[in-house]
C-alpha cells in the first residue's frame, strides 16, 4: 500500500502549480481553471485521509467540495462573459474600473 | 516497492506533468485539455483510495459538466489573441510557489501518520456507505448545499442575462 505522506507530497506539489497559473496569467478562463486545480489537489488530501484514518467524514467533505466548485464554476463564467461584453478583453489588468 | 508505488508514482509524473501544462501551456484550449486530463488522473487516484463513488462523480461532474461549461465559454468568447506574458510578476510568482511548495513538502514527509492505516473493510466507499453517511450524519450540510446551488443558477442567469440595448453591440 503506498504510504500516506506519498500523497500528501503530490498534492502539495499540484496546489503549488495552481497558486502559480493563478499569479502569473493573465487569462481569466486560465486563472478559474488554476483555481479548479487547487480545488483537486485539496480533494486528494481529503481522500487520502479518509482512506487512512477508514472515515467517510472526507469523502463527504469532497462531495461538498465538488457542489461549491460547480457552483463557483458556473458564477465564474458567467462574471467572465459579463466583462467580456463590457471590455472585449479576458486581461485583468485592463480591469481597472474601481482602481482609483 | 512494490506494483502499487510504482503504478501510484506513475499517475504522480503524468499528474504533475499536466498540471504544468494547464498552467504552462498558451492556449486557452490546450489548458482546457490537460486539465481534463489531470482531472482523469485525479479521479484513478480516488478510485485507487477506495473511493470509487467520489472517483465516478469526479469523471461525471468534473472532467463532464464543468469541463463541458469552460469549453463552451473558451468556444463563444474565442480568446484567440494569445496573451503576453507579464514578464514583471513571472519571477516573483514562480519564487512565491516554490517557497510555498518547499513549506508545504516537508511538512507532510514530516507528518507521522500514526498508527497502521484502519483495516477497512470491502463496502468502505461504496456508494451505500456515502449515502448513509451523506443523508445521516450530514443531512443538514447537504440541504445548504442545495441551497447554494439554487443560488449558483439564479446568480447565472442574471449575470449572463442580456441587457435591453444597454450593453450597445453585446
Amino acid at each position: 500500500m503506498v504510504p500516506l505522506n506519498y500523497y500528501l507530497i503530490l498534492s502539495a506539489i499540484v496546489f503549488s502549480i495552481g497558486v502559480v497559473g493563478v499569479l502569473i496569467r493573465r487569462n481569466l478562463i486560465v486563472v478559474l481553471m488554476s483555481i479548479e486545480l487547487m480545488l483537486n489537489a485539496v480533494n486528494l488530501t481529503f481522500i487520502a485521509f479518509a482512506r487512512h484514518l477508514g472515515s467517510m467524514a472526507g469523502q463527504v467533505a469532497v462531495f461538498f467540495v465538488m457542489a461549491v466548485a460547480a457552483a463557483e464554476a458556473v458564477i465564474g463564467l458567467a462574471i467572465i462573459i459579463s466583462v467580456f461584453r463590457q471590455t472585449r478583453t479576458l486581461d485583468p489588468q485592463n480591469m481597472q474600473l474601481l482602481k482609483w | 516497492m512494490n506494483a502499487a508505488t510504482v503504478i501510484f508514482l506513475i499517475l504522480a509524473t503524468l499528474l504533475v506533468i499536466s498540471s504544468l501544462m494547464v498552467v504552462f501551456l498558451r492556449r486557452v484550449v490546450h489548458c482546457a485539455m490537460a486539465l481534463v486530463t489531470a482531472l482523469l488522473l485525479i479521479a484513478i487516484l480516488f478510485i485507487s483510495l477506495q473511493a470509487p463513488m467520489v472517483g465516478v462523480l469526479q469523471v461525471m461532474v468534473y472532467a463532464g459538466a464543468i469541463m463541458v461549461l469552460f469549453l463552451f465559454v473558451i468556444m463563444f468568447l474565442n480568446p484567440g489573441v494569445l496573451e503576453q506574458p507579464s514578464v514583471a510578476w513571472w519571477g516573483l510568482a514562480v519564487v512565491l510557489s516554490v517557497l510555498l511548495g518547499a513549506f508545504l513538502v516537508p511538512l507532510f514527509s514530516q507528518y507521522e501518520p500514526g498508527d497502521n492505516p484502519v483495516t477497512s473493510t470491502e463496502l468502505f466507499g461504496s456508494p451505500d456507505v456515502l449515502a448513509k453517511s451523506l443523508f445521516g450524519e450530514f443531512v443538514l450540510p447537504f440541504e445548504i448545499a442545495s441551497v447554494l446551488l439554487l443560488v449558483a443558477i439564479i446568480g447565472a442567469v442574471v449575470l449572463a442575462k442580456r441587457e435591453h440595448g444597454s450593453d450597445g453591440a453585446a
